[in-house]
């Protein structure tokens, strides 16, 4: 515990703050372009500063500055405390995830092999399906304490879809766990190096295709997305922060936006590869025809940050895409497909990996 | 007992239709498609290569409007004649059918002596105007007429009054913009102060 270790630390929890808050904020600006343009509009471009308008992107700006100056209005005979609370009950797990999710590969300096990992707990998925337990909290308790009829049956929806989808999420990983042997989440992308026959990158999504597959609506569904938002579901039905106005509506949607980022990088961490470029080493490339490109140690960093990064944004276009395409579930379609269909399909997945691995090792 | 007459067209979903999974990957094509095919005309236009069409259906108000069609009934204006005076003798039939009581018209001896009265003042209040066109129908000598092709009638008071300069097409200024937002000799701009 001496005090580079504190420093190092410090340093980690500092990036990754930034680059968490910052992704948000930008993701904000992503959503309304990309579902104008998906809509044949363009979209929001007009917030400037001095004249500058760049393509858009003060928007955010716009919205927190909005966000900060609204009055903050406590519904008559609503528990007070609670009132306050069930934001910060909503924001403080998602950005808690952050400490087990790896951010690139390990970095070299001077001898010291520093993990692009806050905490290098053992336990890592773990941790992060305990936390997203934590999240159901949060809309339940500001449904409730906002002593308003439909706002409290909003949040009794989004606790049902929650709960029903956690129990899938978690059952679609296992199968990637049995077959990584590990729960830490940079371990998993460790031993999604190399390929197959030289040319099949050695992804989580060729081991575990099914798993990837129920993955994808669990995930969704967690985060309250289209097409399964019957709980906040904007302007057509009562959601379960209505009560809210202001920098506490501001978190609940920051939530949203951060349980996006969450979400795309647990997807990108076990079934894309991670930071892998295919083909690319410690050294350089290595094609299969037999070269090999060699390049500088830190341009192969570099690289492999950017690809990680460059994952988590196709996840996240992919989310917004399926955002602008499907239409939204009735809710005992949505909970008829969580327990029916998408928990039988976890558990087969499991059946079938735990059988694959005792016959093929 | 009436026989209705009914074409059952019965769908049936094919295996493929029912894993539900091609049917959203077509929709999510489709809806992929959409990105990249603006997205490239977007990145195209910014290098500068004008692509042939538009792709996007936004209007950017208020750099580009919207194209009027001519049969548009919007602002009034009063017509002048060949020699510039008022077209308007202030006969009141506009006043007497408007059905919002939004025109005043002060009614004075007119210099030319082929006419014998003009409009001193001619006051119609935009906010209290349903724009029914009914004035434009009443006048009989085409004085008013309610075709200028703008829809840009917002103010930041209540008190949007044209008044005769205005409606001619005398001044481009929009006068009411300059006042307060209380008459000045009323009770309320003498509790704001």
């Amino acid at each position: 515990m001496d005090s580079m270790f504190i420093l190092v630390a410090l340093a980690k929890i500092f990036t990754v703050i930034s680059i968490v808050m910052g992704l948000a904020t930008l993701l904000t600006w992503v959503e309304r372009k990309q579902s104008a343009i998906i809509q044949d509009r363009i979209g929001a471009n007009r917030a400037d500063i001095f004249g500058f308008r760049v393509i858009g992107l003060f928007h955010p700006i716009a919205d927190a500055i909005k966000m900060l100056t609204k009055e903050d209005f406590i519904p008559p005979f609503a528990n007070i405390w609670l009132h306050m609370l069930a934001p910060a009950i909503s924001y403080v797990p998602v950005l808690l995830v952050f400490a087990v999710i790896p951010f690139g590969p390990n970095i070299e300096i001077g001898g010291q092999v520093i993990q692009s990992q806050i905490a290098n707990i053992n336990i890592g998925l773990l941790y992060i399906f305990g936390f997203g337990g934590l999240a159901v909290y949060g809309t339940v308790i500001g449904g409730w304490c906002s002593n308003n009829k439909y706002a409290l049956l909003g949040s009794m929806r989004a606790a049902v879809q929650m709960i029903s989808y956690e129990v899938c999420l978690g059952l679609s990983l296992v199968g990637a766990i049995m077959i990584y042997g590990t729960v830490d989440l940079s371990q998993m992308v460790m031993e999604q190096s190399g390929h197959w026959f030289g040319w099949i990158p050695r992804w989580g999504i060729f081991l575990q295709p099914l798993g990837a597959l129920l993955f994808l609506p669990a995930a969704i569904a967690e985060n309250k997305r289209i097409p399964f938002d019957l709980p906040e579901a904007e302007s057509e039905i009562i959601g379960y922060f209505t009560e809210y106005s202001g920098l506490k509506a501001g978190l609940f949607m920051m939530t949203e936006f951060i349980e996006i980022v969450v979400v795309a990088a647990l997807f990108t961490l076990i079934f894309l590869g991670g930071w892998h470029l295919p083909w690319l080493a410690w050294d350089g490339f290595h094609w299969p025809w037999g070269g090999v490109a060699s390049l500088n140690v830190w341009i192969v960093k570099a690289l492999q940050f950017g690809t990680y990064f460059f994952k988590i944004a196709v996840m996240i276009y992919f989310f917004i895409l399926v955002r602008w395409t499907l239409p939204r579930f009735r809710f005992d379609q949505l909970v008829k497909l969580g327990w029916n269909y998408l928990l039988p399909l976890a558990l087969l997945n499991l059946l079938i990996t735990g059988v694959l691995l005792v016959l093929f090792g | 007992m009436i026989e209705k007459k009914v074409r059952e067209i019965k769908v049936e979903f094919g295996v493929v239709e029912k894993i539900y999974w091609v049917e959203i990957l077509r929709g999510l094509w489709i809806t992929n498609r959409h990105f990249m095919v603006n997205m490239t005309a977007h990145i195209l236009r910014a290098i500068g290569l004008k692509p042939k069409k538009d792709y996007s259906a936004t209007i950017q108000y208020p750099e580009e409007l919207r194209p009027i069609h001519h049969r548009w009934r919007g602002r009034h204006r009063l017509t002048v004649k060949q020699n510039g005076d008022i077209r308007c003798t202030s006969c009141m039939m506009c006043e007497t059918v408007c059905p919002c009581d939004c025109i005043h018209i002060v009614p004075g001896e007119s210099a030319d002596p082929e006419v014998e009265k003009f409009p001193e003042e001619f006051f119609i209040d935009v906010l209290r105007c349903c724009f029914c066109g009914l004035c434009e129908e009443a006048c009989p000598v085409d004085a008013i007429r309610m075709d200028v092709m703008d829809f840009d009638l917002a103010g930041y008071t209540r008190d949007i009054v044209f008044d005769k300069e205005f409606l001619m097409g005398l001044t481009d200024e929009r006068a009411w913009e300059k006042w307060d937002v209380f008459p000045p000799d009323s009770k309320e701009s003498a509790d704001a102060a």
